[in-house]
């Protein structure tokens, strides 16, 4: 086990890593790969592949916050992004639909695709994409406006329902979908922000399907909820996903295993380990993944 | 725990602790005292001002007539009968009323003692006569009592501000003056009414007519200038500064710029007016239109600065959520951030136009400390505003201008308290919760 560990590292000094990641890609095995080695360990890709992203850097002026990670995101499953606070798990997702262009200073490199369409692309609207790309924050933020507004700004702004009855069909649809339908069907102009917290986060989500996406992100949906609400939002992501392809990006790692189907552990800007959920929590090939599921730190 | 490691282990600390309690309640209680005695010492401040201006200013709602029998002998306004309105204007009116004055004091025969029989009553008192007669040529002929200004020394004498126990030489009314309005009284001729041509007349020499009506629409008209230009660009700019302008060097040096210019003297600005817009663009001095350019320069920064604190107030999580859904950044702005960021927006210009009312520095450069006695009809034509009035009454002697400064002052402090009550009941009524 030392010795391997030396060579890696000496291979690293020497800038060969590159060469021998193409040689010889660390794919699934029985062993335990040591905590220096920082090459993308596992599977990144997926049979059905929604997002393809190759080669992603983020630099945050001169901070480089995401180093060249590569990873597929399968289409009607869920992939969770673990790892501790600071590892770069939400910077990659708000790369998934371009939300890291409004934070100044921010540069991304590399390519990312939906549906083989490059979204970095100087032709492709920011706007479409994050209409196909939608996305549920970590904080409960519907709009201070009432709670059909609030689910029917995005089909209103897109110009998607012909009249004031489609409108009121789809916002009663997409309630339903999110599961809060016969919470509030009787006070649907009362104001979103009075709602408990995860009838917020439902409505934020009904509001992120109002625009009929291809894609959800999700950035630790549960963290400002109780226990119960967060087990039904875990209840409609089950859902959701026999229709759209979900990321999530969650500091639970039982969450984690209860709710995706597949699992990237991200490390201080790089992606150690990607995986089936079941594999990575019970076999995990890197020494960085291993501590981190075990609770050794997070 | 070790004994020997922690030197709190040795101690009694809940002993030492409560020792030191007394001393914390004795500060905590000292502080309260501070924070009491300088309320009350600011209270007591504001109090006395407020006092002090309203004895001094009331007065001034109110004002003396002298009732006269007037005849509108047709010998005297038209002595060749035509009723033609310029002879008409022309005619010596004076004659009327001192006439009727004789009438009621035959007594008083020397010049002199006619003299100070007719400063009695105010010089306006002809006008006030023509006009009726201009209005109305069917009163020619007739004879009517009018009601006439009183002069301001007998106005300020009915108010209790002149001593009777003075000796003569130091009162401005004299002895036989004082005996004419004490019989003038007795007999129901002095009346005392609500002083409306204070508030509709403009400036004049004779404190009586002199009015603040030239000054209110003068201020009403720059007020109006400065808004409609400092709201929306100071809100366009705040807007773009904070929304949509990248981070670089140059809106580093824009942002630095508008904080120091909020800082400016607001003179400065007076003199930029003067050249610009005067010595410059030729606009006419002394007009509403120049200050409220000027003003409206002056109240950029601070609009800007107060409007982008607003946006900067509104939660990056709803401007999120509107990108997130697709927004773009326009839509983002003006469905979500710029409504609640308007009640701050609105707050923030009303107590920038309040300031703008109150100032006088900048207007006095370019010429609206001229004496007007018209009432400016539309903002090219010259006027005075609010503060300068006041500052012009202020310096003058007589009594009565004395107290219509205090008046001034007192209506002016209304504006501003109604302008701060707007901001407050904007606020409160458009504040949004989140």
């Amino acid at each position: 086990m030392n010795t391997t560990a030396t060579t890696i590292n000496s291979a690293t000094h020497q800038g060969t890593l590159i060469v021998a990641q193409a040689e010889a890609p660390l794919k699934t095995g029985p062993r335990v790969i040591d905590y220096n080695d920082r090459r993308t360990v596992g599977d990144i890709t997926v049979p059905d592949p929604k997002m393809v992203c190759r080669d992603v850097n983020v630099y945050y002026g001169e901070n480089h916050a995401i180093k060249t990670v590569s990873i597929d995101i399968g289409n009607r499953q869920v992939t969770s992004l673990i790892g501790p606070s600071g590892c770069g798990k939400s910077t990659f997702l708000r790369c998934l639909n371009r939300m890291n262009d409004t934070i100044p200073g921010c540069r991304v490199t590399g390519e990312i695709t939906i549906d083989k369409e490059n979204i970095y692309d100087k032709n492709l609207d920011v706007v479409q994409l994050r209409a196909r790309v939608g996305m549920v924050f970590q904080k409960p933020n519907p709009f201070p406006k009432s709670i059909f507004e609030n689910i029917a700004y995005g089909p209103h702004i897109h110009g998607l329902a012909a009249n004031k009855r489609e409108l009121g069909e789809l916002v009663e649809t997409c309630l339903i979908k999110a599961g809060l339908w016969e919470e509030v069907k009787d006070r649907l102009e009362e104001a979103g922000t009075g709602l408990s917290g995860g009838q917020q986060q439902r409505l934020c989500i009904a509001r992120a399907i109002s625009v009929n996406p291809e894609v959800i992100l999700m950035d630790e949906p549960c963290s400002a909820l109780d226990p119960i609400a967060t087990a039904r939002i875990e209840e409609l992501m089950d859902e959701l996903r026999e229709n759209y392809a979900i990321v999530i990006v969650t500091h639970s790692m039982q969450q984690a295993a209860r709710v995706s189907q597949r699992t990237a552990y991200f490390h201080l800007g790089d992606l150690i380990e990607v995986g089936d959920t079941e594999q990575i929590f019970t076999n995990p090939q890197h020494r960085l993944t291993e501590d981190y599921i075990t609770g050794r730190f997070g | 725990m070790n004994n020997n490691t922690n030197p709190l282990a040795r101690k009694d600390t809940t002993a030492i602790v409560r020792a030191g309690l007394q001393r914390r309640y004795a500060a905590e209680k000292r502080f309260k005292w501070y924070g009491l005695t300088a309320i009350s010492i600011a209270l007591l401040a504001v109090v006395l001002l407020f006092a002090d201006i309203l004895i001094k200013g009331l007065p001034t709602f109110w004002q003396t007539d002298i009732r006269l029998e007037i005849d509108f002998a047709p010998q005297i306004i038209d002595p060749d009968g035509r009723r033609n309105p310029d002879d008409l204007s022309l005619a010596d009116y004076s004659a009327l009323w001192k006439k009727s004055l004789r009438q009621l004091f035959p007594e008083v025969e020397s010049r002199e003692e006619l003299r100070s029989l007719y400063a009695l009553i105010s010089s306006g008192s002809s006008l006030q006569l023509r006009d009726r007669v201009m209005a109305n040529p069917a009163l020619i002929g007739v004879t009517q009592n009018v009601d006439l200004l009183a002069d301001d020394t007998v106005d300020t004498f009915f108010k209790g501000g002149v001593d009777r126990e003075l000796p003569e030489a130091q009162r401005p009314l004299k002895d036989d003056q004082i005996a004419w309005l004490d019989k003038l009284k007795a007999e129901g001729k002095m009346e005392t009414r609500f002083n409306t041509g204070f508030f509709t007349n403009g400036d004049s020499r004779e404190a009586e007519q002199a009015g603040i009506g030239g000054a209110l629409v003068g201020s009403i008209f720059t007020l109006l200038i400065t808004l409609s230009l400092s709201f929306p660009i100071g809100v366009a700019a705040a807007i773009y500064l904070e929304e949509f302008a990248p981070y670089n060097r140059w809106t580093d040096i824009i942002e630095v710029n508008i904080n120091n210019l909020a800082a400016v003297p607001s003179i400065v600005f007076g003199l930029l007016g003067l050249a610009v817009f005067i010595n410059f663009m030729h606009l006419p001095r002394s007009a509403p239109l120049v200050g409220g350019l000027v003003l409206a320069l002056m109240n950029l920064p601070i609009m800007i600065i107060a409007s982008r604190a607003a946006l900067k107030s509104v939660p990056p999580s709803i401007r999120e959520a509107a990108l997130g859904m697709g927004a773009s950044k326009l839509q983002m702005v003006a469905h979500h951030v710029l409504p609640l960021a308007m009640p701050g927006m609105l707050t923030g210009s009303i107590l920038a136009m309040a300031h703008a009312l109150g100032e006088s520095a900048p207007l006095l450069m370019i010429g609206m400390i001229a004496f007007i006695v018209d009432i400016p009809t539309s903002p090219f034509k010259p006027a005075t505003v609010l503060p300068v009035q006041i500052y012009l009454w202020s310096t003058l002697p007589e009594r009565a201008f004395v107290q219509r400064t205090s008046a001034a002052i007192i209506l002016l402090l209304l504006f501003l308290a109604v302008m701060n009550a707007t901001a407050i009941i904007l606020r409160k009524r458009l504040e949004r919760r989140w």
